[in-house]
């Protein structure tokens, strides 16, 4: 699994989701149910980082494609 | 001597006349459009004439970019404006403000609902072809223009609302005739690049005409042919234009565009929190589950132990054990009869019961030897004669041992 603290919010939140899926399942091993466990937290509160730090990014699309600042 | 003007003099003049009457200056004027140019500096001229007539026009940038159409030689329109003098060249002219189709604004509505009615048959209205609005847009495309205050309210509600969102803008202008065609390739460069997950297609209030471009044609195929999902939110409440009707959702205002495309951030922090409380329930949920589930194989595991069989075994060797020794028992109170059957038997036949039955037991008395065959006595053996009640002595008399004599004497 990637570097959790260099997840975007999305991609954070929807591997929480994929966590608890597979939590849910019910089908782990007690020491993949702990891993998965703690992944789960780490992803939260992953997440309620990125909502604390949020900034909006405003860009500009250039006729060629390329985002100015 | 008559008064000398000078040309300058004699035009300001004139100019001076023109302006102060009232008819020239708010007038429209209706003819076919000639010498159409449209200058560098977004400047206009042209000429409009009728079978008579012509008169030279000038619009100036400002008022020609606002204009909902351009004015194309050949083509019969109405212009608005004021006559005045060019000095420079000594010509009277119309500065106009405004043009409009020859049938005047009446012309606008009746394209509009005939845009609209072919549009809604050819189906780019119908809910079913309307695109879902993404949960998460992190990447809000925005086509409007950047001087515009739809543009400041965007920002505004996205940096309260959910400032993790990148702000696209594909900028374009948002009044004018030359509005539409930049507004389908601001459009377009979003879907081209796949820059954005989601379109705020957005413009501020204002009069029918400045609305005039959200009721293009192009730009309604535009937005039926994004693949990106667009809202609308151009003018006010109250304003419906045919962008809003293909729109895959249509919001009151550019605010609201913003508002229906985010969620809040508040959202976001509570689906976390349920987030984490699931992960914790699902945690001890996990725990019980295996405890119960260690229970039921400690249970099963007892059902299936020898202790068990051992047990069962022992029990029937109990009733084993009994049977047999229920059946020794009958067994030995048999042989205890049978025992006695024959004690009985054995008594009967005891010479002491015979003794009392009248029997009589003769022993020699040299000896002491039983005396059971005539063959063994000799006359004159002495013998003893047991009886029930004692002994007699005797004496032997004779013997016969052919059976003459069937009597012995004692």
């Amino acid at each position: 699994m990637d570097n959790i603290n260099e997840l975007s919010f999305e991609q954070a939140f929807d591997q929480l989701d994929e966590v608890l899926a597979q939590l849910e399942s019910g089908d782990l091993t007690l020491e993949e149910q702990v891993t998965m466990s703690e992944q789960g937290k780490l992803l939260a509160t992953h997440c309620q980082k990125l909502l604390d730090s949020a900034e909006l990014r405003i860009k500009k699309l250039e006729s060629d494609g390329t985002l100015s600042e | 001597m008559t008064d000398i003007f000078s040309v300058e003099g004699v035009t300001a003049y004139i100019r001076s006349l023109l302006d102060r009457d009232p008819p020239l200056q708010d007038l429209w004027i209706q003819g076919e459009v000639s010498n159409m140019k449209a200058a560098a500096s977004g400047h206009w001229y042209f000429t409009i004439k009728d079978s008579k007539a012509s008169l030279k026009c000038v619009m100036f940038r400002k008022s020609a970019e606002r204009q909902i159409i351009e004015p194309r030689d050949g083509e019969e329109i109405r212009v608005h404006g004021r006559i005045s003098v060019y000095e420079q060249r000594g010509e009277y002219q119309l500065y106009a403000d405004e043009v409009q189709p020859a049938g005047g604004i009446g012309d606008l509505y009746q394209r509009f609902e005939q845009l609209k009615a072919q549009l809604e048959s050819e189906g780019l209205f119908d809910e079913f072809n309307k695109r879902p609005l993404p949960d998460f847009p992190l990447r809000i495309g925005v086509v409007t223009s950047p001087d515009a205050a739809a543009f400041r309210d965007v920002q505004n509600v996205l940096v309260r609302r959910f400032p993790l969102a990148n702000l696209i803008l594909s900028p374009t202008l948002v009044q004018g005739y030359e509005a539409p065609d930049l507004i389908v390739r601001a459009l377009n460069n979003l879907n081209r690049y796949q820059v954005a997950d989601v379109i705020l297609l957005v413009r501020g209030g204002g009069s029918i005409e400045d609305l005039w471009a959200f009721n293009d044609e192009g730009v309604a195929r535009a937005i039926a042919d994004s693949a990106i999902p667009v809202i609308s939110g151009v003018g006010h409440e109250t304003d419906f234009t045919i962008a809003d009707f293909v729109a895959d959702f249509r919001a009151p205002t550019p605010s609201a565009a913003a508002e229906v495309a985010t969620p809040t951030i508040d959202d976001l922090r509570v689906e976390v929190r349920q987030r984490t409380e699931q992960l914790t329930r699902l945690s001890s949920d996990y725990i019980a589950e295996r405890r119960a589930d260690v229970d039921l194989m400690q249970h099963n595991i007892d059902g299936a132990s020898p202790m068990r069989y051992i047990q069962d075994m022992r029990q029937r060797i109990d009733e084993h054990s009994e049977r047999i020794d229920s059946y020794n028992k009958r067994t030995l109170a048999l042989l205890n009869e049978r025992l006695e059957a024959r004690r009985k038997a054995l008594d009967n036949a005891h010479p002491e019961t015979l003794l009392k039955r009248g029997y009589a037991i003769i022993t020699q008395s040299a000896d002491g030897k039983p005396l059971s065959s005539v063959t063994e006595a000799q006359a004159g053996m002495g013998i003893i004669i047991k009886l029930k009640d004692g002994d007699l002595t005797a004496r032997i008399e004779d013997s016969d041992s052919h059976g003459q004599y069937k009597r012995t004497l004692f």
